[in-house]
Protein backbone atom coordinates (compact mmCIF):
# COMPACT_ATOMS: atom_id res chain seq x y z
CA UNK A 1 0.00 0.00 0.00
CA UNK A 2 3.01 2.10 0.93
CA UNK A 3 4.61 1.66 -2.34
CA UNK A 4 1.74 2.69 -4.08
CA UNK A 5 1.36 5.95 -3.13
CA UNK A 6 4.70 6.22 -3.40
CA UNK A 7 4.39 5.13 -6.73
CA UNK A 8 1.77 7.67 -7.13
CA UNK A 9 3.24 10.56 -5.75
CA UNK A 10 6.49 10.25 -7.89
CA UNK A 11 3.62 10.18 -10.95
CA UNK A 12 1.83 13.13 -9.99
CA UNK A 13 5.12 15.05 -9.70
CA UNK A 14 6.72 14.02 -12.82
CA UNK A 15 2.96 14.48 -14.52
CA UNK A 16 3.13 18.41 -13.08
CA UNK A 17 7.07 18.75 -14.17
CA UNK A 18 6.54 18.04 -17.60
CA UNK A 19 3.87 20.03 -18.35
CA UNK A 20 4.18 21.99 -21.07
CA UNK A 21 3.07 25.82 -22.22
CA UNK A 22 1.74 25.15 -25.19
CA UNK A 23 0.76 28.85 -25.80
CA UNK A 24 2.60 32.31 -25.20
CA UNK A 25 0.72 34.40 -22.77
CA UNK A 26 -0.16 38.10 -24.82
CA UNK A 27 1.86 40.96 -23.77
CA UNK A 28 1.44 44.75 -23.40
CA UNK A 29 -2.07 46.96 -23.70
CA UNK A 30 -5.37 44.94 -24.39
CA UNK A 31 -8.77 46.33 -25.52
CA UNK A 32 -12.63 44.65 -25.28
CA UNK A 33 -13.86 45.05 -28.56
CA UNK A 34 -17.69 44.50 -28.96
CA UNK A 35 -18.81 42.87 -32.02
CA UNK A 36 -21.43 41.29 -33.68
CA UNK A 37 -22.03 37.71 -35.25
CA UNK A 38 -25.24 36.21 -36.15
CA UNK A 39 -26.56 39.16 -33.98
CA UNK A 40 -25.34 38.22 -30.61
CA UNK A 41 -23.04 40.64 -29.00
CA UNK A 42 -19.73 39.20 -28.74
CA UNK A 43 -17.16 40.93 -26.96
CA UNK A 44 -13.34 39.77 -27.83
CA UNK A 45 -9.86 41.45 -26.69
CA UNK A 46 -7.73 42.87 -29.00
CA UNK A 47 -4.21 43.06 -28.13
CA UNK A 48 -1.68 45.43 -28.82
CA UNK A 49 -0.02 44.86 -32.10
CA UNK A 50 3.67 45.96 -33.61
CA UNK A 51 2.15 49.35 -36.02
CA UNK A 52 3.27 49.04 -39.47
CA UNK A 53 7.27 50.89 -40.05
CA UNK A 54 9.74 51.88 -42.51
CA UNK A 55 13.59 51.56 -41.85
CA UNK A 56 16.67 51.43 -43.75
CA UNK A 57 18.91 48.21 -43.38
CA UNK A 58 22.40 47.48 -43.39
CA UNK A 59 22.69 46.92 -47.39
CA UNK A 60 20.44 50.51 -47.38
CA UNK A 61 17.23 49.02 -48.26
CA UNK A 62 13.97 49.75 -47.06
CA UNK A 63 12.70 47.35 -44.31
CA UNK A 64 8.96 47.56 -43.51
CA UNK A 65 6.49 44.67 -41.63
CA UNK A 66 6.04 43.14 -44.96
CA UNK A 67 9.78 42.07 -44.36
CA UNK A 68 8.52 40.24 -41.42
CA UNK A 69 4.89 39.13 -42.89
CA UNK A 70 4.72 35.15 -42.11
CA UNK A 71 7.08 35.22 -39.91
CA UNK A 72 7.63 35.33 -36.13
CA UNK A 73 10.72 37.33 -34.46
CA UNK A 74 12.44 38.71 -32.14
CA UNK A 75 13.32 42.35 -31.63
CA UNK A 76 16.01 44.45 -29.83
CA UNK A 77 17.30 48.02 -29.63
CA UNK A 78 21.12 48.99 -29.17
CA UNK A 79 23.86 50.94 -30.82
CA UNK A 80 27.51 49.61 -32.33
CA UNK A 81 29.80 51.04 -30.60
CA UNK A 82 28.02 50.32 -27.45
CA UNK A 83 30.68 48.56 -24.79
CA UNK A 84 28.19 48.14 -22.12
CA UNK A 85 25.06 45.54 -22.15
CA UNK A 86 25.13 45.29 -26.25
CA UNK A 87 28.39 43.10 -26.76
CA UNK A 88 26.34 40.34 -24.08
CA UNK A 89 22.77 40.61 -26.08
CA UNK A 90 24.41 40.22 -29.58
CA UNK A 91 26.71 37.60 -28.08
CA UNK A 92 23.57 35.79 -26.56
CA UNK A 93 21.30 37.09 -30.31
CA UNK A 94 23.60 34.78 -32.01
CA UNK A 95 22.50 31.51 -30.37
CA UNK A 96 19.04 32.73 -31.35
CA UNK A 97 20.82 33.18 -35.19
CA UNK A 98 22.17 29.68 -35.01
CA UNK A 99 19.37 27.94 -33.97
CA UNK A 100 17.05 29.28 -36.65
CA UNK A 101 19.52 30.06 -39.31
CA UNK A 102 17.25 29.54 -42.38
CA UNK A 103 14.37 29.30 -41.19
CA UNK A 104 11.86 31.32 -43.02
CA UNK A 105 9.43 31.57 -40.58
CA UNK A 106 12.37 33.39 -38.25
CA UNK A 107 13.40 37.06 -38.24
CA UNK A 108 15.77 39.04 -36.19
CA UNK A 109 15.23 42.83 -35.81
CA UNK A 110 17.90 44.85 -34.38
CA UNK A 111 16.87 48.81 -34.35
CA UNK A 112 20.05 51.14 -33.92
CA UNK A 113 19.53 53.55 -31.09
CA UNK A 114 22.29 56.11 -32.10
CA UNK A 115 21.18 57.60 -35.68
CA UNK A 116 23.79 60.09 -36.18
CA UNK A 117 26.68 57.47 -36.03
CA UNK A 118 25.24 54.28 -37.30
CA UNK A 119 24.66 54.48 -40.75
CA UNK A 120 23.93 51.88 -42.64
CA UNK A 121 27.36 51.20 -44.09
CA UNK A 122 28.56 50.83 -40.74
CA UNK A 123 25.28 48.41 -39.64
CA UNK A 124 26.74 46.53 -42.85
CA UNK A 125 30.70 46.57 -41.15
CA UNK A 126 29.40 45.72 -37.39
CA UNK A 127 26.98 42.71 -38.89
CA UNK A 128 29.59 41.54 -41.32
CA UNK A 129 31.72 41.23 -38.29
CA UNK A 130 29.49 39.35 -35.98
CA UNK A 131 29.53 36.71 -39.01
CA UNK A 132 25.96 37.72 -40.26
CA UNK A 133 25.07 37.80 -43.84
CA UNK A 134 22.14 37.40 -45.66
CA UNK A 135 18.75 39.52 -44.33
CA UNK A 136 17.35 36.89 -42.10
CA UNK A 137 18.75 39.20 -39.10
CA UNK A 138 18.15 42.90 -39.87
CA UNK A 139 20.06 45.63 -38.31
CA UNK A 140 17.93 48.91 -38.97
CA UNK A 141 18.31 52.51 -38.64
CA UNK A 142 15.44 54.98 -38.55
CA UNK A 143 14.56 58.65 -37.67
CA UNK A 144 15.79 59.51 -34.50
CA UNK A 145 12.60 61.18 -33.51
CA UNK A 146 10.75 58.27 -34.47
CA UNK A 147 13.21 55.58 -33.19
CA UNK A 148 12.88 56.07 -28.91
CA UNK A 149 8.97 56.25 -28.97
CA UNK A 150 8.99 53.01 -31.28
CA UNK A 151 10.89 51.75 -29.35
CA UNK A 152 9.02 52.42 -26.29
CA UNK A 153 5.61 52.62 -27.33
CA UNK A 154 5.63 49.54 -29.60
CA UNK A 155 7.85 47.16 -28.27
CA UNK A 156 7.77 48.76 -24.20
CA UNK A 157 11.45 49.36 -24.60
CA UNK A 158 13.09 52.04 -22.60
CA UNK A 159 15.98 53.30 -25.21
CA UNK A 160 16.71 57.52 -24.59
CA UNK A 161 19.34 59.96 -24.95
CA UNK A 162 21.12 60.34 -21.70
CA UNK A 163 24.15 63.22 -20.75
CA UNK A 164 24.75 61.44 -17.66
CA UNK A 165 26.04 58.53 -19.60
CA UNK A 166 29.37 58.13 -20.54
CA UNK A 167 28.19 57.20 -23.81
CA UNK A 168 25.47 59.51 -24.10
CA UNK A 169 22.70 56.78 -24.91
CA UNK A 170 20.39 54.57 -22.21
CA UNK A 171 18.74 51.73 -23.46
CA UNK A 172 16.76 48.60 -22.42
CA UNK A 173 18.71 45.19 -23.10
CA UNK A 174 15.01 43.23 -23.89
CA UNK A 175 14.68 40.83 -26.62
CA UNK A 176 10.79 41.04 -27.55
CA UNK A 177 9.11 37.84 -29.10
CA UNK A 178 6.30 38.99 -31.77
CA UNK A 179 4.14 36.73 -33.33
CA UNK A 180 3.24 36.25 -37.18
CA UNK A 181 -0.23 38.70 -36.44
CA UNK A 182 2.65 41.01 -34.86
CA UNK A 183 1.24 40.44 -31.11
CA UNK A 184 3.32 40.89 -28.36
CA UNK A 185 4.31 37.41 -26.75
CA UNK A 186 7.65 37.75 -24.61
CA UNK A 187 9.87 39.68 -23.50
CA UNK A 188 13.46 38.45 -21.81
CA UNK A 189 16.99 39.85 -20.96
CA UNK A 190 19.14 40.00 -24.08
CA UNK A 191 21.98 40.02 -21.25
CA UNK A 192 21.18 37.15 -19.24
CA UNK A 193 21.73 33.63 -20.50
CA UNK A 194 19.19 32.04 -18.60
CA UNK A 195 16.65 34.02 -19.94
CA UNK A 196 17.97 33.52 -23.88
CA UNK A 197 17.11 30.09 -22.93
CA UNK A 198 14.10 30.17 -22.17
CA UNK A 199 13.75 32.55 -25.59
CA UNK A 200 14.41 29.99 -27.61
CA UNK A 201 12.28 27.34 -25.75
CA UNK A 202 9.24 29.62 -26.15
CA UNK A 203 9.71 30.50 -29.76
CA UNK A 204 9.83 26.60 -30.44
CA UNK A 205 6.12 26.66 -28.67
CA UNK A 206 5.36 30.06 -30.52
CA UNK A 207 5.91 27.95 -33.93
CA UNK A 208 4.34 25.29 -32.88
CA UNK A 209 1.15 27.42 -31.84
CA UNK A 210 1.07 28.60 -35.41
CA UNK A 211 0.58 24.93 -36.76
CA UNK A 212 -2.08 24.09 -34.97
CA UNK B 1 35.74 13.23 23.21
CA UNK B 2 39.10 12.83 23.82
CA UNK B 3 39.72 12.07 20.52
CA UNK B 4 37.61 14.54 19.04
CA UNK B 5 39.23 17.41 20.43
CA UNK B 6 42.44 15.72 19.16
CA UNK B 7 41.27 15.32 15.66
CA UNK B 8 40.41 19.33 15.42
CA UNK B 9 43.97 20.12 16.90
CA UNK B 10 45.39 18.12 14.72
CA UNK B 11 43.32 19.65 11.32
CA UNK B 12 43.82 23.00 13.30
CA UNK B 13 47.79 22.49 12.58
CA UNK B 14 47.59 21.45 8.95
CA UNK B 15 45.37 24.32 7.71
CA UNK B 16 48.32 26.79 9.85
CA UNK B 17 51.21 24.69 8.93
CA UNK B 18 49.64 24.52 5.11
CA UNK B 19 49.23 27.85 4.74
CA UNK B 20 52.29 29.23 6.24
CA UNK B 21 53.80 27.28 3.16
CA UNK B 22 52.76 29.63 0.76
CA UNK B 23 55.29 32.32 0.01
CA UNK B 24 54.51 35.92 0.30
CA UNK B 25 55.03 36.01 -3.44
CA UNK B 26 52.49 33.51 -3.88
CA UNK B 27 50.18 35.18 -1.59
CA UNK B 28 51.00 38.73 -3.67
CA UNK B 29 49.96 36.75 -6.76
CA UNK B 30 46.50 35.49 -5.47
CA UNK B 31 45.65 38.50 -4.15
CA UNK B 32 46.43 40.09 -7.72
CA UNK B 33 44.38 37.77 -9.84
CA UNK B 34 41.41 36.95 -7.28
CA UNK B 35 40.75 40.94 -8.01
CA UNK B 36 42.11 40.78 -11.03
CA UNK B 37 39.03 38.79 -12.18
CA UNK B 38 36.35 41.16 -10.36
CA UNK B 39 38.41 43.96 -12.04
CA UNK B 40 37.71 41.91 -15.95
CA UNK B 41 34.13 41.16 -14.97
CA UNK B 42 33.47 44.88 -14.56
CA UNK B 43 35.53 46.11 -16.89
CA UNK B 44 36.46 43.67 -20.05
CA UNK B 45 33.86 40.83 -19.87
CA UNK B 46 31.08 42.56 -21.94
CA UNK B 47 33.17 42.36 -25.32
CA UNK B 48 35.78 40.41 -24.55
CA UNK B 49 33.51 37.26 -22.76
CA UNK B 50 33.99 35.27 -19.45
CA UNK B 51 35.53 32.91 -21.47
CA UNK B 52 38.19 35.41 -23.29
CA UNK B 53 36.92 34.28 -26.37
CA UNK B 54 35.94 38.16 -27.39
CA UNK B 55 32.72 37.76 -29.61
CA UNK B 56 33.15 36.71 -33.64
CA UNK B 57 34.95 39.57 -35.72
CA UNK B 58 33.91 42.07 -33.16
CA UNK B 59 35.88 41.99 -30.57
CA UNK B 60 39.40 39.96 -30.58
CA UNK B 61 40.04 36.83 -28.23
CA UNK B 62 42.34 37.06 -25.41
CA UNK B 63 43.55 33.51 -26.04
CA UNK B 64 46.45 34.09 -28.33
CA UNK B 65 49.04 34.00 -25.79
CA UNK B 66 52.15 34.58 -28.33
CA UNK B 67 50.07 37.96 -28.97
CA UNK B 68 49.81 38.91 -25.21
CA UNK B 69 53.64 38.07 -24.34
CA UNK B 70 55.18 39.85 -27.44
CA UNK B 71 53.11 42.39 -26.33
CA UNK B 72 53.22 42.51 -22.02
CA UNK B 73 54.78 45.80 -21.57
CA UNK B 74 52.43 47.59 -24.10
CA UNK B 75 49.10 45.70 -21.82
CA UNK B 76 49.31 48.60 -19.41
CA UNK B 77 49.23 50.88 -22.22
CA UNK B 78 46.54 49.59 -24.03
CA UNK B 79 43.88 49.24 -21.67
CA UNK B 80 44.66 52.63 -20.26
CA UNK B 81 44.82 54.75 -23.34
CA UNK B 82 42.61 52.34 -25.87
CA UNK B 83 43.21 50.79 -28.65
CA UNK B 84 42.39 51.39 -32.33
CA UNK B 85 43.72 50.38 -35.93
CA UNK B 86 44.62 46.90 -37.51
CA UNK B 87 45.92 43.87 -35.05
CA UNK B 88 46.42 40.65 -35.69
CA UNK B 89 45.71 37.69 -33.22
CA UNK B 90 45.24 34.12 -34.16
CA UNK B 91 46.22 34.96 -37.52
CA UNK B 92 43.45 36.73 -38.12
CA UNK B 93 42.76 40.62 -38.48
CA UNK B 94 40.70 42.72 -36.10
CA UNK B 95 39.75 46.05 -37.06
CA UNK B 96 37.62 48.02 -34.54
CA UNK B 97 38.46 50.19 -31.20
CA UNK B 98 38.54 49.69 -27.99
CA UNK B 99 38.00 52.23 -26.06
CA UNK B 100 40.44 53.96 -23.38
CA UNK B 101 39.67 53.20 -19.49
CA UNK B 102 41.94 56.24 -18.02
CA UNK B 103 39.42 55.50 -14.75
CA UNK B 104 41.64 52.23 -13.65
CA UNK B 105 44.85 53.06 -11.58
CA UNK B 106 48.33 50.97 -11.71
CA UNK B 107 47.47 49.02 -9.19
CA UNK B 108 43.72 48.01 -11.09
CA UNK B 109 45.58 47.51 -14.26
CA UNK B 110 48.19 45.15 -12.55
CA UNK B 111 45.85 43.12 -11.35
CA UNK B 112 43.62 42.75 -14.83
CA UNK B 113 47.10 42.21 -16.93
CA UNK B 114 47.60 39.89 -14.23
CA UNK B 115 44.45 37.56 -14.32
CA UNK B 116 44.07 38.02 -18.03
CA UNK B 117 47.88 36.56 -18.72
CA UNK B 118 47.42 33.62 -16.36
CA UNK B 119 43.80 32.81 -17.54
CA UNK B 120 42.59 31.65 -21.03
CA UNK B 121 45.51 29.24 -21.72
CA UNK B 122 48.25 31.78 -20.74
CA UNK B 123 50.51 31.51 -17.91
CA UNK B 124 52.77 34.15 -17.09
CA UNK B 125 52.50 34.89 -13.27
CA UNK B 126 52.53 38.22 -11.47
CA UNK B 127 52.55 41.58 -13.27
CA UNK B 128 52.62 44.05 -10.14
CA UNK B 129 52.04 47.77 -10.11
CA UNK B 130 55.42 48.82 -10.46
CA UNK B 131 55.65 47.12 -13.27
CA UNK B 132 52.47 48.80 -15.17
CA UNK B 133 53.88 52.36 -13.27
CA UNK B 134 56.82 51.49 -15.76
CA UNK B 135 54.92 50.48 -18.88
CA UNK B 136 52.75 53.76 -18.90
CA UNK B 137 55.96 55.85 -19.36
CA UNK B 138 56.60 53.94 -22.85
CA UNK B 139 53.37 53.96 -24.42
CA UNK B 140 53.99 53.23 -27.93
Amino acid sequence: MKNLLFIALVALITASCSHKHDKLPYLGEKELVENIVDGKTITDTVYQQIPPFQFINQDSLPVSEKNFAGKIYVADFFFTSCNTICPKMHRNMLKVYEKYKGNPQVGILSHTIDIKYDLPYRLKSYATKLGISGNQWQFVHGSKDSIYSFAAKSYLVAAYEDKADPQGLVHQGWFVLIDKQRHIRGAYDGTDATQVEHLLQDMDILLNEDEK
Amino acid sequence: MKNSTFFILILFAFIVGGSSCQSEAELNYIRYYTTGKQLYESNCQNCHGNDGKGLAMLYPPLTDSIYLKKNKNQLACIIKNGLKGRIEINGQVYEGEMPAQAKLSDIEIAKIITYITNSFGNQQGLHDAQAVNQDLKYCK
